[in-house]
């Protein structure tokens, strides 16, 4: 069979892995991710589809690698309860909430009610010390709470899309994953 | 002389469709596109139902169907 050409965004890959290994050695470079947000919202509310996904998606490409390429995904069907609307609407509610939580810890840092947590939360449950990614700057501190937190949402939704990736088909994570939800949703309203 | 002509082809759930295009990369004949951002749609032109799609579709919403038609 014939082998598709290669583009530059098919190693789009490199830049998602290279952005959770350098999130264990300089937590700003965390602020990067806010491209992996805000560059899909964009395309689906200028041109309405979802191309982010379809070719730009580190993420995906990633998932994508390591399930079918290093075989490391089962290949099972995803159970039916999570492709459904019920499900993908109240994770994306749930994810949002989870960031309004985040943004509102990073709030009360720029007010000065709290301290710097220097801490990465996993799963939204599990708080890992990670001190050894920051070691001082001129930023204000919130600037600095902010990259935590945001990489805290990018761990969680990483550690969700492998083990998905480990149990379903390799890109499972898109099918609950909030910003293709959302991007999804901008289209519907748009078409 | 008359043959039976079997032409299979992919079919989409739309519904459950994620439209996060993993089919399009998979697709040989570049059959699959998702233009409005909610679901793939496939060209029957080109589609040769070979199942790729079906295999690597995270959501499983895409099937392989089969028409026979009488062919002279």
């Amino acid at each position: 069979m014939k082998t598709k050409k290669k583009n530059w965004y098919d190693y789009l890959w490199v830049l998602s892995t290279l952005y959770m290994v350098i999130g264990f050695f300089n937590i700003l470079f965390a602020w990067l991710g806010m491209i992996c947000f805000l560059v899909p919202l964009a395309i689906s509310i200028i041109n309405g589809n979802k191309i982010y996904c379809n070719k730009y998606c580190g993420r995906g490409q990633l998932f994508d690698l390591l399930g079918k390429q290093l075989k490391l995904s089962r290949k099972k069907d995803i159970p039916h309860f999570i492709r459904s609307n019920w499900f993908r609407y109240g994770f994306l509610i749930f994810f949002l909430m989870m960031f309004a939580n985040m943004l509102f810890s990073t709030y009360l840092v720029f007010i000065g009610s709290s301290g710097l947590k220097q801490i990465v939360s996993l799963l939204w449950s599990f708080k890992l010390p990670w001190h050894f990614a920051y070691r001082g700057s001129s930023l204000s501190p919130w600037v600095v709470q902010y990259a935590f937190g945001f990489y805290s949402v990018m761990l969680t939704s990483t550690v969700l899309g492998l083990i998905t990736m480990l149990l379903y088909k390799p890109r499972s994570w898109c099918v609950y994953c909030p910003m293709g939800t959302m991007t999804q949703g901008i289209c519907k309203i748009k078409n | 002389m008359t043959g039976r002509r079997i032409k299979k082809y992919a079919v989409v759930t739309k519904r459950y469709c994620v439209g996060c295009g993993s089919c399009i990369k998979e697709c040989p004949k570049e059959a699959i596109s998702v233009p409005n951002g909610v679901f793939a749609i496939v060209d029957l032109e080109k589609c040769v139902g070979c199942g790729l799609c079906v295999k690597i579709c995270p959501a499983s919403v895409i099937h392989i169907k089969t028409d026979s038609k009488e062919a002279l």
